[in-house]
Formats: C-alpha cells, structure tokens, sequence
C-alpha cells in the first residue's frame, strides 16, 4: 500500500484518492453548515427566531442527507462509480449526526431542558412520537455502521438496514404533521422519497416474494 | 491619444438596463453563490432557489411617524427589537414562511384605503386612509402578542379602542357578533392568486369577535406600531388588537367591520376546526392538538442561548378583566 508506482499510464485520481477527496468534501461541507449555522444562532444573526430557524434547518439538512444517502446506490451503479459508493457510510452517518443536533437543539433551546415536557410531548404529540421512532432506528443503523458489526451480523446487517426504507418515510410524516397548513415543501419530500423507493422496485419485489424467513 | 469624456447626456452603462434588472441581476448572482454553496445540505431554510426567478424589487415600504399619547410602562418593560416584529410574520397572503411578508409585502399600496363598518350599525361609516390616523385621537400600548404556536412578542402598538368606532357608527342591539375582513387583491397578495403559496386559506381572511368581546376596552385598532406607522408586513394600515386572544385572531390590512346576528366562520376555524376554535383565548390548560400551550418562547434580542421560555398566563395575563366574560362557558369545547 506504501509502495509508489510511477507509470506513466495510471491516472491522476486512483480510486482511494477519489474516495478521500470527496469524503474531505463531505466532512467540509457538512460541518461547515453546522458551525456557520450556530454561530449565527448563538450570535442572533439567523432573523428574528433563532431557536426555530435551528431546529429546521439541522432537520431539513438530516432529511436531505438521507436522500442524498439513498441516492448513492442507483447513481454508482448506473454510472460504476466505486468511490461513491465506499463514501455512503459517512454519507449516512452525518445524516445521523443532523438528526441527533435536531433533537439536541429541540431539546435544548425550545423546550430549554424541561425534560417532563419532553416526556409529555414525546408521548402526547403524533409527529414528535414519528420523530423519536425515526432517531431511534438511526441510532441504530448508525451503532451497527463499522465493518465489525457488518461481518459479524452477516445477512442479517442488509436486512437491519433495509430500515432505511422506512425512515425515508416516517420523516417527511414527521415534516408534514408539524407544519401549520403549508404542506408544499413536505409534499415534494414525500415525492423524492417516493423516487428514491422507486429505484429500488426490484429489491422490493423480492423481499415480497420470499417467504418471510423466521430463522434469520 | 483618445480621450473620452462622458457628456451629461450620454447614458451610462447601468441607464440601459433598467434600474430594476440592473439590480435584480446583482442578487440573482448572490443568491447563485449562496445556493451553490450550501442548497445539497442546508436546504430551504434560508434561500428559495426559486427567488431567482420571483421579481423582488428592493424599494421599502415607508413608514410615518405618528403622535400619540405614549404608554405608561414605556422604558420598564422590555420590548421585542422592532427588526425582529417586522420580519417575523405570520401573513399567508404574503407566503406562510415568517420571513415571506418582509420580504414580498413591500410594495404594498395602503393609500388609498376603505374601511367600511356596516351591517347592523345606525349609520354605517366608510373610512379612508387619512381617517384612518385622524379621526379618533391615538394611543399607545404595550402587548404582548402571543401566538397560537407557543411563541409571543412584545410590542408598543398604535391606536384606538374599537368600541370608539364602534360607538361612532352606533351600536344597536341586533348585532351579536362583529365579521372583521381582510383586503382581498390577489395582484398584490402571492398567497391569496396561488393556494398553495396562501397555505389553502380560503381568502379573503375573516375573524370575528362576540359583541361584549369588541366593545371591550382592551380590545383595539391599531393603525403603528414602534412610534410609527404600520408596516405592511404587520397589517397596514389598519389591524386588530386583542391582547387575551392567540394571534390569528388579530386580523390584519381590514377593510370591511360588519355586524352581525350569526357567530362568523373565521378563515383558521374553517380549514383546521379540530386546531383553531373561533374564542381562541389564550389558555395554558388548553393544549392544541399538536403542541402544549403551557408556556412559549418570548422573542426578545438575544441568539439561541437566551433562556426565552416563559410560563404562559391564562387570558395572556388580562384574566382580571376579561375572564368575567366567559362565566359558564366551558373553555375547553370552547378553544
């Protein structure tokens, strides 16, 4: 791996280099939204709400993590794009980072650490109940990312995974149960879930065919 | 060696565009770099792809100042910075984002005005827009305005008591119920020309208010807000003031106050009638289906880090005066 090759015909970005160039980009860009984001917050710079401005824009950059996440497969197999592909794990993993920095923020700055009211609203409202389902699988599928739990769990790691197909749904359910009456924008990330899924019909089609495997 | 000079008439280069191209090219290219730069991540919070497209012109709606016989408690209580209530809005007819009404409200045209009061009055009255300002002398006072999704502001409205109007058209007994109307002009409202831009209100916007509940001296007009006149974003030129009631029902840009025998519709009861009730007062106990109403956010100067959460009161606060009203009705059917 140490060793360099000097001929003349290898290309200038070999695989690894892609892959290391694009996750810098990944790693730069998504931290650098963060921290331009609360800066901004913490310095009263983000309009006149901060607390809510937060708290959707960290959600709304989660579920566009997620799509971008979900449309890494379809786009390295049609195009053989092998580097893409050895990136999705960070890809979804900063997913689950926006999400966790989403719950923290609602946690922390609207209901400012009044952990009853946590509790109460968990339990009382629909959409926020979705929103601590979806977290807890991504918490989830993010504690069984590392290649370890991928060798150890076997065939059962894709299966755990395939959650993935759900959470796409359960989180424009959440966006659009919280908003007053305004339903376009969820209305168009139902619609690119729905894209996402379609890509994947023929992995459907089997799952629904095969027996259900018990044993697994 | 050629020396050019320009002379008085020769056009310079931003004479032929026009002025409004000219300057909306500049922000296409900045909203270019923003979008580049963050719109895979960040999403639409902050910059719509699509404002490339709208036609914004940068022009301010101006406000006036106005006199008034000032408010007791101004300088010992805290105000929301004026910036804040002026770009934190609740105004479908302009968008259903809370930046939206800043930002396409603008140019809208408050001079002239009709405000017509009518139905079951004595003498039914037509306002314009100098009437507006002049006819009853105007007051100021200071209100928390508390919205229905759990956050408030506090903020030195304008104007006068509605009773005093009310009392100038005459006030018979027929009428039970006051239908308040807002401006309908879909060339100048987004939200009111396209459904989904007004959050599927069926425009125009109407509230209404009991008898008792509009001839309540707290309940007011208010024509400014900060010392000024109304921005269009905030109601210009003319809103409703009710301060123990969530937000929506302060209705705003109204042109028609109408008597009336029958309990209105008013426009959040009819799209949402399991969300918003038609009494909408302020009530801790009572929750919305969808978050708890126990205590809000209040919207002061300060960034994320501000400990802004402050218990809500029943009758936000004005209990003593106005609880006398609702004896006997249950506030819980009736939300």
């Amino acid at each position: 791996m140490t060793t360099i090759r000097t001929t003349i015909n290898k290309p200038l970005l070999t695989m690894p280099r892609k892959i290391l160039l694009f996750k810098a980009f990944v790693h730069i860009s998504a931290l650098w939204i963060v921290i331009d984001l609360y800066y901004k917050a913490i310095n009263d710079l983000l309009g006149s709400d901060p607390v809510k401005e937060v708290i959707h824009s960290t959600g709304i950059g989660g579920l566009n993590l997620l799509l971008i996440t979900l449309a890494v497969s379809p786009l390295a197999k049609k195009f053989k794009l092998g580097w893409l592909m050895r990136s999705r794990r960070l890809l979804g993993l900063y997913a689950f980072f926006y999400a966790c920095l989403h719950l923290t923020s609602y946690a922390a700055f609207e209901l400012q650490w009044d952990l009853s009211l946590l509790g109460s609203e968990i339990i009382k409202r629909p959409y926020i109940t979705v929103g601590m389902v979806v977290f807890s699988l991504l918490l989830m599928l993010a504690v069984t990312s590392p290649d370890y739990c991928k060798r150890k769990l076997g065939k059962r790691w894709q299966k755990l995974h395939n959650y993935n197909y759900l959470i796409i749904l359960l989180v424009p359910t959440h966006f659009y149960w919280s908003v007053k009456s305004d339903v376009i924008e969820p209305m168009i990330y139902f619609l690119m879930a729905f894209v996402m899924l379609y890509f994947r019909r023929d992995k459907f089609k089997q799952i629904w065919r095969k027996p259900v495997d018990l044993k697994r | 060696m050629q020396i050019n000079i320009a002379k008085k008439s020769q056009a310079k280069e931003q004479d032929v565009t026009d002025e409004g191209i000219y300057r909306e090219r500049r922000s296409i290219l900045k909203k270019m770099g923003f979008v580049g730069a963050s719109a895979l991540l960040a999403g639409p919070a902050q910059a719509d792809l699509f404002d490339i497209f709208s036609n914004k012109e940068e022009t301010k709606f101006k406000v006036e100042p106005l006199k008034f016989k000032a408010d007791k408690q101004t300088g010992t209580i805290k105000l929301t910075p004026e910036e804040k209530a002026t770009h934190h809005n609740n105004f479908y007819e302009f968008g259903t984002k809370k930046s939206d009404p800043a930002e396409n409200a603008q140019n809208f045209k408050v001079n002239p005005w009709q405000l017509r009061v009518e139905g079951a009055v004595d003498k039914p009255l037509t306002l314009d827009y100098d009437d507006l300002l002049k006819s009853l002398p105007l007051e100021e006072r200071i209100t928390r305005l508390r919205c229905v999704e759990a956050w408030s502001m506090v903020i030195p409205w304008i104007g006068f008591p509605l009773a005093a109007l009310l009392n100038k058209a005459g006030v018979g007994s027929k009428g039970k119920f006051v239908k308040f109307t807002t401006l309908k002009s879909p060339t100048q409202m987004p939200g009111q020309a396209n459904r989904f831009k007004g959050g599927g209100i069926d425009y125009p916007y109407v509230e209404g208010l009991r008898i008792d509940e509009a001839m309540h001296p707290l309940t007011m007009l208010a024509v400014g807000m900060y010392g000024k006149t109304l921005p269009p974003q905030n109601g210009a030129p003319i809103r409703l003031v009710v301060p123990w009631k969530y937000g929506f029902k302060w209705i705003k840009s109204i042109v028609k106050i109408e008597l009336t025998e029958r309990q209105p519709i008013n426009s959040w009861n009819q799209l949402l009638p399991n969300e918003y009730g038609f009494y909408a007062n302020v009530n801790p106990e009572v929750d919305h289906p969808r978050w708890s109403q126990a205590s809000e956010r209040l919207i002061t100067s300060g960034g994320l880090l501000s400990r802004n959460r402050i218990p809500t009161l029943p009758f936000n606060g004005y209990g003593e005066e106005v609880a006398g009203m609702y004896k006997g009705l249950d506030l819980r059917k009736n939300f």
